[in-house]
């Protein structure tokens, strides 16, 4: 016979999932957010996103190409995310050179030395944002306002994010009484108006992507949920006991990186436990850690530092957690 | 709402192309080549010799041992040579070959028509008949029917589970054969169910499959003890231990037989058989293939001789696509694929599927992105990623501890992964090593 | 101010300290005692931990070195004779004369002579293709091509050659510690006395299968004709399984059977060329490019 056979042991099918269609499918989950950014921070909100998605697919490129000397795969998307996830997590109006340098942290030194996609045991994305929070604290916390476009990308006029004001004000011995008027409204908050990090502002834009990735069943349920319901019980025993010093659930959850944090960064793949049971203790850990760190710690916001955290966790909770497999016999049964 | 079991599973793209054509009759090839190891166990002896003359359903080869099973011409002819060929195995085996003239049957065997409801041998005797018969489980597994039919002392078996799931692609035998011989399934299943002194019998069908499960409803109502329930579509659901929970909520534990739950599993393709050999007398040399594929021009159910090449199965159906880059026996999760199409169709040839070339092509590897779809997929919630890399890395004690040994190979996990990863290759590879090395300590 | 550090100072001297002490105690309470000459032995080995001497590293050789009454059967093939000598300088004990061996690879089954009849698609593993089925040939018995013995050899003693689809081996590098013949689900590799100037001749060939099913299969087959073995003045050449097998030990490299190899599966390697009237049609199977 001319005609020479494929062999290959089974399965002989597969599925129409791949590596890029799932981060495409993330970059889909995230539009939402990014549109709802330039919706209210205009040109700066443009400018950052572009520069950092091209600087990180950039050093991406590079690293590979001249460095690793292995076929490229920035086509796969995973840079893209990335790139995307930083530019979310940054003021609309922080100069460009912090941005390229966020970049090359994010893709050089957290992903590219672990040996790339699938290997770093952290988030590039927020590695490099903590990074650029330590190093440039000046213009990585200060806010522009929302003003669409408005304003120009340099000379926007900035305030500070509703978990600054709650931070400071209690610092100064004023009760939450008092901050309530500074703050926005909820409703407000749900739906962006306030000033924060471009993608974490609007918390409907999130719900969006989230519903699209529940959908697509690229992720699943157990992390965000796990995530904003620890948090949501946590401050709600410390608003009970208190409510004069702390602050209600509902703020905690709409102010800040929780949205994103826990739809968007906590579910990266390469960083997050693989299994139910691990995703569930994994998301209890981030949610109690980011408020420990709200409440007690020195910076107003935690999310970052908590996903960074239990990222160190992972490698251990795969190696112990295991899920409760079929036909596992009980004991004496 | 149907049921289904509660872990893991894919839902690949049904491509039943052929579900409703109906089940035709192949005409005998001129020559067919019969191997003597169709069945999980012991190949079975050659009892002919070169040149002699054997009927249609004539024993040319005996069982070897208990899980063993016996061997019958499905043609009338001479026997040319006893030589050796590549089965589905992927390597030689030997087999008979039979040169066919006309087609004479064993006159035992009854060619009436006429269905038979009527039980009338005795447990015993319905065992006998089966080893005799050669029946084997014809779902794919080919395990000696005769073997699950003895249950051994101190075990009991309260209810018979007749698979009639049929969760692969592409595969519609199993469907037509319900749809067109379902009372002989039914009295089958009755068969089956005097053997095994129970009294309940459950037939699992997906619903896919409406039609099938409305007709044998309707049949089941004069069959004692028997119902039909309809599943949730979800692979793989054919899976012994997967339909036993999905039906009956029972767990079989690691390592065990469905018969430590009390139950056993048949598939409706051997209850037909079982009926053909109780009450006609007839041995299993002909089964339900078939043929399909996106490009075929024919695809279709054919009613085979065993030993019948599957070029001659392809002719029928209208002849080899150009764009053929893959032939699979069987569905395309579980299936084997063949390198040549002289490979002769045997008991556990349940299909035949021609897959075009940009399908036949595994997509490029790239790294594990740890995504967990893989422990998602497995219906026995085992970590496939690890087991290839324990496998990869030949670290078998760690493998085995992480339970290897469970797989049931259904493919689920390869199916599913992102980066195209070969898990369950190397899960296979790992999964032998590690019997080996348990068997290898018991010997000890 | 400065009694912060004071305290800061103390204490963790302190703490530093009942750790040191709590540290030398355990450290002696769990001493294992080990025979110093362990520690010199595995100074003098390789330290390549290819386990070519059947150990699982060289430190459990070492072990073995210094228990073991004489060193019959122990060998390090990665050192050889040096190595060996000098540890049995240091323990007192007499190393056995072990000949250098060297890896073969018992095909010659390219495409050009062993046509391919089908595509392997699975994972790029011998093992795996070896569990599935025959092969991309028809010979059930011959290389699979998926490079396991190359991925194996710690010492980069082997490559794949791209036209042959076979592994080559590279004399020079090899050490025979035979992690090649233990990777190869097919075995089929083999393990050959080294000969001087590297010489060999070998029957290039494992197909046990009858002439006519072998010869359909591969061209340069071994169909066990029985020719070699008559060719043969010095009883090396015997016939076992349908395939011809040269006794290193009684063979001569007299040459003699190359060129009554009707299939030319016999192989001579490092040869001069012989005198032009004998036509050779054995395959030139040394493509290293060391040599
Ligand atoms: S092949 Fe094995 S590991 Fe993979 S999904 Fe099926 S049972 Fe689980
Ligand atoms: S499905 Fe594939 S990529 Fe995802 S965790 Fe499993 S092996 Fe890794």
């Amino acid at each position: 016979m001319s005609n020479i056979l494929n062999v290959s042991p089974s399965p002989h099918a597969h599925g129409k999932e791949t590596t890029k269609k799932l981060m495409f499918g993330v970059v889909v989950a995230l539009l939402p957010a990014l549109f709802t950014s330039i919706f209210y921070f205009g040109y700066g909100a443009i400018i950052v996103t572009t520069t950092s998605v091209i600087s990180c697919l950039a050093f991406e490129y590079l690293i590979q190409k001249f460095i690793f000397r292995k076929p490229v795969t920035i086509t796969d998307g995973s840079a893209l995310v990335t790139g995307m996830l930083l530019a979310f997590n940054l003021p609309s109006n922080i100069p460009v050179f912090i941005i390229i340098v966020g970049s090359f942290v994010s893709i050089a030194i957290a992903k590219m030395t672990f040996g790339g996609l699938g290997n770093n045991p952290f988030n590039p994305a927020l590695v490099g944002r903590v990074f650029m929070l330590i190093s440039f604290p000046v213009q990585m916390t200060s806010w522009p306002v929302p003003a669409g476009f408005s304003t120009g990308y340099a000379d926007a006029v900035t305030g500070a994010t509703p978990l600054a004001i709650i931070k400071e004000g209690l610092k100064n011995g004023e009760s939450l009484s008092q901050l309530v008027t500074q703050i926005p409204t909820p409703s407000q908050m749900f739906l962006g108006n306030m000033g924060g990090s471009m993608g974490e502002v609007a918390a409907f834009a999130l719900l969006i992507g989230f519903a699209y990735l529940l959908i697509k069943k690229i992720i699943t349920w157990h992390i965000p949920v796990s995530i904003i319901g620890s948090i949501m019980i946590f401050t709600l025993i410390l608003w009970l006991l208190n409510p004069e010093k702390n602050a209600d659930p509902m703020f905690h959850i709409l102010a800040g990186g929780v949205l994103l944090g826990a739809i968007f960064m906590a579910t990266d793949y390469v960083t997050s436990p693989m299994n139910p049971k691990s995703m569930i203790i994994y998301g209890c850990g981030i949610g109690i850690l980011t408020v420990i760190i709200r409440v007690w710690g020195a910076y107003p916001e935690g999310v970052s530092f908590a996903i960074l955290i239990m990222n160190a966790f992972v490698p251990l909770m795969n190696a112990y957690i295991k899920p409760k497999r079929f036909g596992e016999e009980v004991k004496n049964g | 709402m149907p049921k289904t079991f509660p872990i893991g599973g894919v839902h690949p793209p049904e491509n039943k192309i052929t579900a409703d054509t109906a089940i035709e009759l192949l005409p005998v090839p001129s020559s067919v080549v019969i191997p003597v190891s169709q069945h999980i166990g012991a190949p079975a002896a050659i009892i002919v010799n070169k040149g002699d003359y054997v009927k249609t359903g004539q024993k040319i080869a005996e069982s070897k041992g208990f899980v063993s099973s016996n061997i019958h011409s499905s043609v009338s002819g001479k026997v040319n040579k006893i030589d050796s060929i590549i089965d589905t195995s992927g390597y030689k085996q030997t087999a008979v070959f039979i040169d066919v003239e006309g087609d004479e049957w064993v006159e035992t065997i009854d060619r009436n028509s006429e269905i038979i409801t009527e039980v009338r041998l005795s447990g015993e005797e319905i065992i006998k008949k089966c080893l005799e018969s050669g029946i084997v489980g014809l779902g794919g597994a080919t395990f000696p029917s005769h073997v699950k039919l003895t249950v051994p002392a101190g075990k009991k078996c309260d209810v018979l589970i007749i698979n009639g799931v049929e969760c692969e692609p592409y595969l519609t035998s199993d469907h037509r054969l319900m749809l067109e011989k379902g009372e002989e399934i039914l009295t089958g299943v009755t068969i089956l169910m005097k053997a095994l002194k129970v009294g309940k019998a459950l037939i699992g069908i997906e619903n896919n499959k409406t039609d099938a499960i409305n007709h044998l409803t309707k049949l089941a109502t004069i069959f004692s003890g028997v119902t039909v329930h309809a599943l949730k579509v979800k692979y793989p659901q054919g899976a012994e231990k997967q339909l036993i929970k999905a039906l009956i909520n029972r767990e079989v534990p690691s390592g065990r037989l469905p018969l430590d739950v009390g139950t056993v599993v048949h598939n409706v393709g051997t209850a037909y058989a079982v009926y053909e050999a109780v009450q006609k007398n007839k041995p299993l040399f002909e089964r339900v293939v078939t043929i399909t594929g996106k490009s075929l021009s024919r695809p279709g159910n054919y009613l085979v001789r065993i030993g019948t090449p599957v070029s001659w199965l392809i002719e029928a159906a209208g002849g080899m696509p150009e764009d053929t880059g893959k032939i699979v026996s069987g569905g395309p999760l579980m299936g084997k694929a063949i390198n040549n199409a002289d490979v002769p169709v045997v008991k556990g040839t349940s299909g035949v599927i021609l897959l075009p070339k940009d399908e036949s092509e595994r997509m490029e590897i790239s790294r594990c992105i740890r995504c967990g779809k893989c422990i998602e997929a497995c219906a026995l919630n085992l970590e496939p990623y690890l087991l290839m890399t324990l496998s990869e890395k030949g670290l078998f004690e760690k493998a085995e501890h992480e339970r290897i040994t469970d797989c049931m190979e259904c493919g689920s996990c390869s199916y599913i992964c992102p980066a195209g990863r070969p898990l369950l290759d190397y899960i296979r590879l790992g999964k032998t090593a590690v019997m080996k090395m348990v068997r290898e300590r018991n010997m000890k | 101010m400065s009694l912060t550090v004071l305290i800061t100072i103390i204490s963790l001297s302190l703490l530093a300290l009942i750790s040191s002490v709590i540290l030398y105690f355990i450290a002696q309470k769990f001493k294992v005692f080990e025979d110093p000459r362990i520690d010199e032995v595995q100074a003098i080995l390789p330290a390549a931990n290819c386990g070519g001497c059947g150990f699982a590293g060289c430190r459990n050789f070492a072990e073995a070195l210094v228990k073991a009454e004489t060193f019959e059967g122990l060998n390090c093939p990665v050192g050889g004779a040096t190595v060996m000598g000098s540890v049995a300088k240091l323990l007192g004990k007499e190393a056995p004369v072990v000949d250098p061996m060297v890896a073969v690879l018992l095909c010659n089954g390219s495409p050009e002579f062993r046509p391919r009849t089908s595509k392997y698609n699975g994972a790029s593993d011998c093992r795996i293709s070896h569990n599935l089925y025959i092969g991309e040939t028809d010979c059930s018995y011959g290389c699979l091509g998926l490079a396991d013995c190359v991925r194996a050899c710690a010492f980069d003693a082997m490559y794949m050659n791209s036209e042959t689809e076979l592994p080559v081996i590279i004399d020079d590098k090899c050490v025979a510690c035979g992690a090649c013949v233990k990777a190869c689900p097919r075995k089929i590799i083999e393990l050959r006395k080294k000969a001087k100037k590297d010489r060999k001749i070998y029957v290039s060939c494992s197909n046990c299968e009858k002439g006519g099913p072998a010869r359909r299969a591969c061209k340069v087959t071994c169909i066990a004709c029985g020719k070699c073995v008559k060719a043969c003045e010095f009883d090396a050449i015997t016939i076992e399984n349908n395939l011809a097998y040269i006794d290193t030990n009684k063979c001569t490299f007299c040459r003699k059977c190359v060129t009554e190899c009707p299939t030319s599966c016999i192989i001579e390697v490092n040869f001069p060329p012989r005198k032009p009237r004998i036509e050779v049609q054995a395959e030139v199977v040394n493509d290293n490019p060391n040599v």
